[in-house]
């Protein structure tokens, strides 16, 4: 009786999941059938840039005046369709522009040097090694690729908000409403998705660009002022960087380990 | 037992319809949220959380102060508290209901709230809140149920239901320790990042909970044939009283490590609260009088005499759970987001809107509340005839 | 118990409005939709699969495609017939809409007509149409 109801019960289980996973199975089994073999298959394109921890050093003796940022930023936002919200409140920033003391605001003194005093800096997100906003996404939306970057699944985030609250450095932006209608037509990207209500968003390292082989756009804008690269790679450009010049990294303390460092 | 909530004076159903509207129109407004976005709240890109996360973890605190009737009574075998256990479990049912809405309404895509089914992540906190909340909503429908339904008979509580009711005691504790959780272990966040968090908040529950139950008992007391019992009320103003003294030296310790070791990542928060910083300060009015009404409740529980008044002990428990209200569902949220990652003042302030669909979820948990209560003292009413 | 007639006459009614968008449609002859495929795709005569299977599967395919790309970072599509396509639905030449051009004439044709709404279009580009 009872190991009837048990074996029954498995049975239904399987079948259930046969009902569900049929159609897929179904397609990939058509598949096989049509190439003669040849198997389908998705893969990492030819020209990708990989690496096992993207890095940046940006170098902030290069960026003075206004006329040096806005290139840089104008190339993040408008590559990726970043909106400009008309209420401060629902701004929506990847990469943008603050003071030295509100960006190492913990480093405080008394008596800056007059030009690190009002010096101005590139603020994005900082694709920590240990990222505490990852740590804290209830549906893994937010996560960490093989490659380093702190990424976002737009399909899956269920806007909870709890990365915001994680994230120390104030890098993630959340889409209080629709944020098409305030994607500048003329600068439009088609060939980038945007956003829709109720997601979180951020600076995605240009994945986009780094598997077709480019540079992040930031970097390519900088003219040289940021350079980009993988960390654990002795030989790269940021560790060149890294070892000829002193640098220091946003909120060190909290032991999330950034990934991108600043030349003072 | 059903059938009691569709038995009723016409005052219980004018209540029910009374709550029913507050609750519509809040469904309301909330359809407009749903179809623009989260943009209608006063939420920013600093201040991220507001009102609705602040009302789910304040009353995450009122749902596990049921807990501080239900264990005197089954494990140092309270008799007094017999008679209003069922109310404790009902009161947790009607909070959980609530802090449940306010996460839905929370969220910026509602339609995929299963994701967090779909793919578990168990080293987020949010999926063990989820567990520890709905496990509590299961656990309280289900003891509570059986055991009325088994006194509506005249007969024992099946023996059965005994592993489920200890099983409850320490859940409670859970809800709240792991809601404190879900702030305390963030980087960055120096208002929250404090290991008192959890205690305090279990101290202020087994403090706003019960003192919300005294007043509801004398709501009952006064409406219906049911009287839960002076003395059973006297025990539980105790246990406020305790609790409540814990809950301020709590947060005294807290006041202290900040001032004291005038680390401004820790201090600047309390200063925003209580006295403002840059010339911003909505809340500095609020957070005093939620200091004077905690301690006018204090002096009034702790003083015999006035703990004895009935009068005196509702007004007692009712600043009390006001002053729990604001420390908590204004006080707490706000004040750790303010200052922002970089130290910039952006303050916040809900919206008429997001008050509206606020007070359409409490009405529609006082509307649960209602009915089960309404359940739960007619099965008394037909065992006391 | 004499409310035989009103449970009977109660149990008609729900029948009755439950099977109401059936019995509206009964005597109605559908025409289901014909999507048309652009010269490109036609020229093309395959798909990253065979059109049954596309008909049939395609969602399940974007479900795959959209956690490969974002994921894991592949972004490469092998057909068995040994095509590379770009695993996009509407970034470049050789994405979806790259040859279905028209999201009108070839998507919408049958989502509308069976009351689908992919959300895929509130973030995903649609191509300019000549309305």
């Amino acid at each position: 009786m009872k190991n009837s109801r048990r074996s029954f019960i498995k049975i239904a289980g399987l079948a259930a999941l046969g009902i569900g996973s049929k159609p897929v199975l179904n397609a990939f089994a058509m598949a096989e059938e049509h190439g003669a073999g040849a198997k389908a298959a998705t893969h990492v394109g030819e020209k990708a840039l990989a690496a096992k921890q993207w890095g940046m050093v940006i170098d902030t003796r290069k960026l003075e005046k206004e006329s040096d940022f806005a290139p840089i930023i104008a190339a993040c936002h408008d590559a990726h369709n970043v909106p400009n919200m008309k209420e401060k409140r629902h701004e929506i920033k990847w990469i943008w522009q603050e003071d030295y003391k509100h960006v190492f605001a913990e480093m405080e003194s008394k008596y800056l040097n007059e030009r690190v005093e009002k010096l101005p800096l590139l603020v994005l997100c900082n694709h920590c090694e240990n990222p505490s906003c990852v740590r804290a996404c209830p549906t893994q939306a937010t996560f960490k690729r093989a490659d380093g970057i702190v990424m976002m699944d737009f399909h899956r985030c269920i806007g909870c908000r709890f990365c915001m609250a994680a994230c120390p450095y104030g890098s993630r932006s959340f889409n209080f409403q629709d944020p098409r209608p305030f994607i500048d037509s003329k600068k439009f990207n088609p060939e980038f998705p945007t956003r829709m209500r109720g997601v979180v968003e951020k600076c995605n390292f240009c994945s986009e660009r780094l598997a077709v082989g480019k540079l992040p756009a930031c970097v390519e804008a900088s003219k040289g002022a940021i350079v980009f690269g993988d960390l654990e790679d002795p030989a790269s450009d940021v560790r060149k960087m890294l070892k000829s010049n002193y640098t220091i990294r946003r909120k060190p303390a909290l032991g999330t380990s950034p990934a991108v460092y600043y030349i003072v | 037992m059903l059938e009691l909530a569709v038995k009723g004076s016409k005052k219980y159903w004018l209540l029910v319809l009374a709550l029913a509207g507050v609750a519509g129109i809040g469904f309301l407004v909330y359809l407009k949220q749903f179809s623009f976005g989260l943009g209608i709240t006063g939420l920013s890109r600093d201040v991220t959380w507001g009102f609705y996360i602040a009302q789910f973890t304040f009353l995450v605190g009122v749902a596990a102060g049921g807990v501080m009737v239900v264990l005197p009574y089954y494990l140092h075998d309270y008799k007094k508290f017999g008679k209003i256990t069922i109310l404790g479990e009902f009161l947790a049912v009607a909070a959980i209901s609530m802090c449940l809405m306010f996460i839905i309404a929370d969220l910026g895509q509602p339609m995929r709230a299963l994701n967090v089914l779909l793919y578990p992540t168990p080293r987020s906190m949010l999926f063990w809140d989820m567990i520890v909340l709905n496990g509590y909503l299961f656990l309280n429908i289900f003891v509570g149920w059986i055991v009325l339904e088994a006194e509506r008979n005249g007969v024992a509580p099946p023996k059965w239901v005994k592993p489920f009711i200890f099983l409850s005691i320490p859940w409670a504790f859970g809800i709240h320790t792991v809601t404190a959780w879900l702030y305390c272990g963030l980087p960055g966040r120096g208002f929250w990042l404090t290991a008192i968090l959890a205690p305090r908040f279990l101290a202020s529950a087994f403090a706003s909970g019960p003192a919300f139950l005294i007043l509801l008992c004398f709501l009952i007391r006064k409406f219906t044939k049911f009287d839960p019992g002076k003395e059973a009320i006297q025990t539980v103003a105790k246990i406020v009283t305790y609790a409540l003294i814990a809950n301020v030296f709590f947060f005294v310790c807290e006041v202290f490590v900040a001032m004291y070791s005038n680390i401004p990542e820790h201090l600047t928060h309390l200063q925003y609260l209580f006295f403002g910083i840059h010339g911003h300060g909505v809340l500095v009015p609020w957070m005093w009088l939620a200091m004077i009404l905690l301690v006018l409740a204090i002096v009034l529980l702790v003083n015999p005499n006035t703990r004895a008044n009935e009068t005196t002990l509702g007004i007692a428990c009712a600043m009390l759970f006001a002053g729990a209200w604001i420390d908590k569902g204004l006080g707490l949220i706000a004040g750790g987001f303010v200052p922002n990652p970089f130290h910039q003042v952006n303050e916040y302030v809900p919206t008429p809107m997001e008050a509206m669909i606020t007070i359409g979820v409490w009405a529609a948990g006082f509307l649960v509340l209602t009915i089960l209560y309404k359940i739960a003292v007619g099965v008394k009413e037909e065992v006391t005839v | 118990m004499n409310d035989k007639k009103w449970i009977i006459a109660g149990l008609l009614l729900f029948t009755v409005v439950v099977l109401s968008p059936v019995l509206w449609n009964a005597f109605k002859t559908p025409t289901p939709p014909e999507p048309v495929l652009s010269a490109k795709a036609k020229a093309a005569g395959y798909c990253v699969l065979a059109k049954d299977q596309m008909k049939a599967g395609h969602m399940q395919i974007l479900d795959v495609w959209r956690d490969a790309v974002v994921r894991q970072g592949e972004r490469v599509y092998k057909s068995t017939n040994g095509k590379e396509f770009n695993m996009s639905l509407s970034s470049g030449e050789n994405s979806c809409i790259g040859c279905h051009t028209s999201k009108v004439e070839f998507c919408d044709k049958c989502h509308n007509y069976t009351s689908v709404r992919p959300y895929c279009w509130d973030c995903h580009n649609a191509p300019k149409e000549a309305m």
